[in-house]
């Protein structure tokens, strides 16, 4: 596979910014995994996507929408109806989620190269994503693990908690650059660390 | 504004796009009948209440919705998805008429 470049490379510069002097509010990190997979099932295959996603991945999805898990190596969510978001480390798993996904029950594309995902995470991570997203950041109602697609103007947003205090968002990578502007500046009165 | 997507839950209405009359059926691409085309691009109930209208979540899970708006109060009583949901149709202006 062709070599995979960063659209924030030009832009991220590790250190601390803004008003850290009291400690950083959050930590902002591009963390680049392997593979990112859309799976799609058809109407009614859904069970059989998630079946394949625990064949492939062992990540069990809890149903409901939106569900969603996460164990720092890979990660799943649901994002729409029948849509589905596979994070993977590892590079090859489009093509064993492709072996097990046949395509009575759906699709499999691989996003690897079109989404850019950042890492925003400490304990003023949802109120600097609050900023950006008209959506409801508390813990019961966006538990550890779930998925929700959401936007910011026209930057289309899937964001992942990947742990209390810690959000994965992933951006289309053409989008990356200047939301990760965006996110600085709104991360420099709580003070930030680019990792 | 608020409208509660049944996927992602209640999102503010900047996220979602206006897709028209829910009550509008579109003729056969082949018809010929000038009065059902007629209907189906110009003739509106224009309610002063209940609307039955299409919105799509397009700032979210990007499923289209049916739902029933008030036009007076902007509050909404009904969103279901689009898909599988036989469409409820109100007569039409002309409709009334004949």
């Amino acid at each position: 596979m062709a070599e995979r470049l960063s659209p924030l490379e030009p832009v991220l510069r590790p250190g601390s910014r803004g008003q850290f002097e009291n400690g950083v509010g959050v930590v902002l990190s591009e963390i680049a995994p392997g593979s990112i997979i859309q799976l799609a099932a058809w109407p009614g295959q859904e069970k059989a996507i998630i079946a394949a996603i625990k064949k492939v991945t062992g990540l069990a999805l809890p149903d409901g929408a939106g569900g969603g898990v996460a164990n720092g190596q890979k990660a799943a969510f649901g994002f729409a109806p029948a849509k589905f978001i596979v994070v993977d480390e590892a590079e090859s798993i489009s093509e064993a989620l492709t072996k097990a996904v046949s395509p009575e029950v759906g699709t499999v594309t691989d996003l690897s190269h079109g989404r850019t995902a950042i890492r925003i995470s400490g304990a003023k991570a949802a109120w600097v994503l609050a900023k950006f997203f008209a959506i409801d950041f508390s813990l019961v109602a966006f538990p550890v693990g779930a998925g929700r697609s959401t936007v910011h103007h026209d930057i289309f947003a899937q964001i992942q908690r990947s742990a209390p205090d810690q959000f994965d968002v992933y951006v289309f990578r053409s989008f990356a650059r200047s939301f990760w502007h965006a996110l600085c500046r709104a991360s420099e009165e709580v003070g930030y660390e680019v990792r | 504004m608020l409208i509660t997507c049944p996927y992602c839950g209640p999102r503010d209405v900047s996220e979602f796009t206006y897709q028209g009359d829910g009550n509008r059926e579109r003729p056969a691409p082949a018809s010929q009948n000038l009065d059902a085309w007629n209907e189906y691009v110009y003739d509106r109930l224009n309610p002063a209440g209940d609307h039955n209208e299409v919105w799509q979540h397009s700032g979210g899970c990007r499923s289209h919705l049916r739902v029933v708006r008030n036009t007076l109060t902007h509050e909404i009583s009904s969103v279901v998805f689009a898909r599988g949901h036989v469409p409820h149709r109100s007569p039409s202006r002309r409709g009334a008429k004949a």
